[in-house]
């Protein structure tokens, strides 16, 4: 118990003692600190992005619509039955029928094409049932999906407007990709800053390090207050990271919400929220300490008394 | 003396890389309690002779023995609490310039790990003996070099180290100051530790009527009591 006690009065000593030298340095560790604030909020901007455009893509996605045109002869009960019969179907979520005499009137209602239409005798339209298959269905499987529907008696014509979503489907993933690949030469940038900025200070105190381990300093207590300037460091590297996301967000939310009401569109510009902002902290700690932790063991060992 | 002594060095050998042989063949003994000065020309081994003790170097041949422990088995992990039971005083203090002379002689005992509370008592305690009570919250800069070395012996001293080992303390000070110094170091070998001075100041030696080992190139030449005609 005591001992324990004393563990953590030393750890507090050591981060307390990192934060202090740090803020006694304020200028020089304020910039190291912004360099790493800067190589967070690129990352953490990128994925905030990539967040909104799936969030947004998603609703395209469930927009997904397959339409099935059927013969002109087809009376009205045996395509309600056909309809009902396919809203029963493992992929389709739900059918809708639009009858000849629905589809003529929306015709109507865009207008224009109403001297067109008063040329015409009879109702030329089809009967239309518009098929919403399951959400999330990938790409292959609406395509057997329609070839499936294809096939049945009645069935005239099916469309899908398939390659826009295969296409933005393969768009997502490359820029996915790119993302993470960014994300990890920037994670890199604040491992070797932070290692760098470790490796000095280890030099500047050479001198107090010798005298410590004269002293019987075990090598944990040298390390830990390098181990905490690390964790310091990618801590204000990761607020200073959210603070610029946030803001750059807040400066942008007012056209995308005016884009949002034009497209009748979901939120757009999300921000991080609790979650988001716990993680960007976290990462940038971890990194820290990553970095620092990859300099004391590679520097101090060299620093031995004589 | 009687039992185990507290620091045994067997056909003891050092030789540095490069080929220059700073100790060859030493032996002797230093029994628990006992005040030892360490004797010879500069060069002649002795600065080598204690950093062994410390392992701050490591022979090149024989045993060092500290407290009945064969040091050649002793771990790098376990040479932090070796030195803790070794006070280490140095010509040059090597005292952290950008501390307090509070901070300074607090070192050894935040390293051990001991409460705020404690750490303030021993500290105090420990520079009141040396004279500098008054002094806790100024800069080493600010201090004379005899104070200087004052702080360092406190910080030596402040764990209560069973081992007291000095090299040259008294090389840049006037003989009034050496011999405050020295007597100093009798009071704390007077309360049980062991205490180990190399220096070359022979006068001063010769009224303090100790064990003196004497050192030539290396080897040693004499075991005596200073003060006592042969």
């Amino acid at each position: 118990m005591n001992r324990l006690r004393a563990w953590a009065a030393d750890h507090v000593r050591a981060g307390l003692g990192a934060l202090g030298r740090l803020s006694r340095t304020r200028l020089a560790s304020g910039m190291t600190a912004a360099v790493l604030g800067i190589a967070l909020a690129l990352p953490t901007v990128f994925m905030l992005l990539l967040q909104n455009i799936e969030n947004a893509a998603g609703d395209w996605d469930r927009g997904t619509r397959i339409s099935l045109f059927l013969g002109v002869g087809l009376d009205e009960p045996a395509y309600r039955a056909m309809a009902d019969e396919l809203a029963g179907h493992a992929r389709i979520r739900h059918t809708r029928v639009i009858t000849p005499e629905e589809a003529l009137e929306e015709f109507r209602t865009l207008g224009r094409m109403e001297a067109t239409l008063e040329l015409l005798d009879d109702n030329p339209l089809p009967p239309l049932i518009v098929v919403t298959p399951q959400a999330e269905l990938p790409a292959a499987d609406l395509e057997h999906l329609l070839d499936e529907l294809r096939g049945y008696e009645g069935v005239e014509q099916a469309r899908l407007d398939l390659e826009w979503v295969q296409r933005l489907q393969a768009i997502m993933e490359l820029v996915r990709r790119g993302i993470w690949l960014v994300a990890v030469l920037l994670a890199l940038t604040v491992v070797l800053v932070v290692g760098n900025t470790t490796r000095l200070a280890i030099e500047n105190r050479r001198e107090e390090i010798v005298i410590a381990k004269l002293i019987g300093a075990t090598n944990a207590f040298i390390r830990r207050p390098f181990l905490y300037e690390g964790i310091w460091y990618g801590l204000g590297g990761g607020v200073l990271a959210v603070v610029l996301v946030e803001a750059g967000r807040a400066a942008l939310v007012g056209p995308a919400r005016e884009l949002s009401r034009l497209y009748d569109a979901g939120p757009l510009l999300q921000g991080l929220g609790a979650g988001g902002i716990g993680w960007v902290l976290l990462c940038g700690m971890l990194l820290g300490l990553l970095g620092s932790w990859l300099a004391v063991g590679r520097h101090l060992s060299a620093v031995e008394p004589r | 003396m009687g039992g185990t002594p507290i620091i045994r060095f067997e056909q003891v050998s050092k030789r540095y890389p490069g080929g220059h042989e700073a100790l060859s063949g030493l032996s002797f003994s230093i029994g628990r309690g006992e005040m030892v000065f360490l004797t010879g020309h500069s060069g002649a081994g002795k600065s080598t002779l204690l950093k062994l003790i410390p392992l701050l170097e490591r022979p090149s041949s024989g045993q060092v023995l500290v407290a009945g422990v064969d040091l050649a088995h002793l771990g790098a992990r376990r040479i932090p609490y070796l030195r803790r039971r070794i006070g280490m005083i140095f010509q040059d203090h090597r005292l952290l310039m950008d501390r307090t002379v509070f901070d300074n002689v607090a070192l050894p005992l935040v390293i051990v790990g001991l409460s705020h509370r404690e750490v303030g008592r021993r500290v105090r305690a420990a520079l009141d003996k040396v004279g500098l009570l008054g002094k806790e919250r100024v800069y080493p800069v600010m201090l004379s070099g005899g104070e200087q070395q004052r702080v360092g012996i406190a910080r030596a001293v402040v764990t209560r180290p069973p081992i007291l080992l000095a090299d040259e303390p008294t090389g840049n000070l006037d003989p009034a100051l050496s011999e405050e110094i020295m007597r100093l170091f009798e009071q704390f070998n007077r309360v049980g530790m062991t205490t180990v001075i190399a220096t070359h100041d022979l006068a001063l030696i010769e009224r303090m009527r100790q064990r003196n080992l004497v050192l030539r190139d290396g080897r040693l030449v004499e075991d005596r009591v200073a003060g006592v005609a042969a």
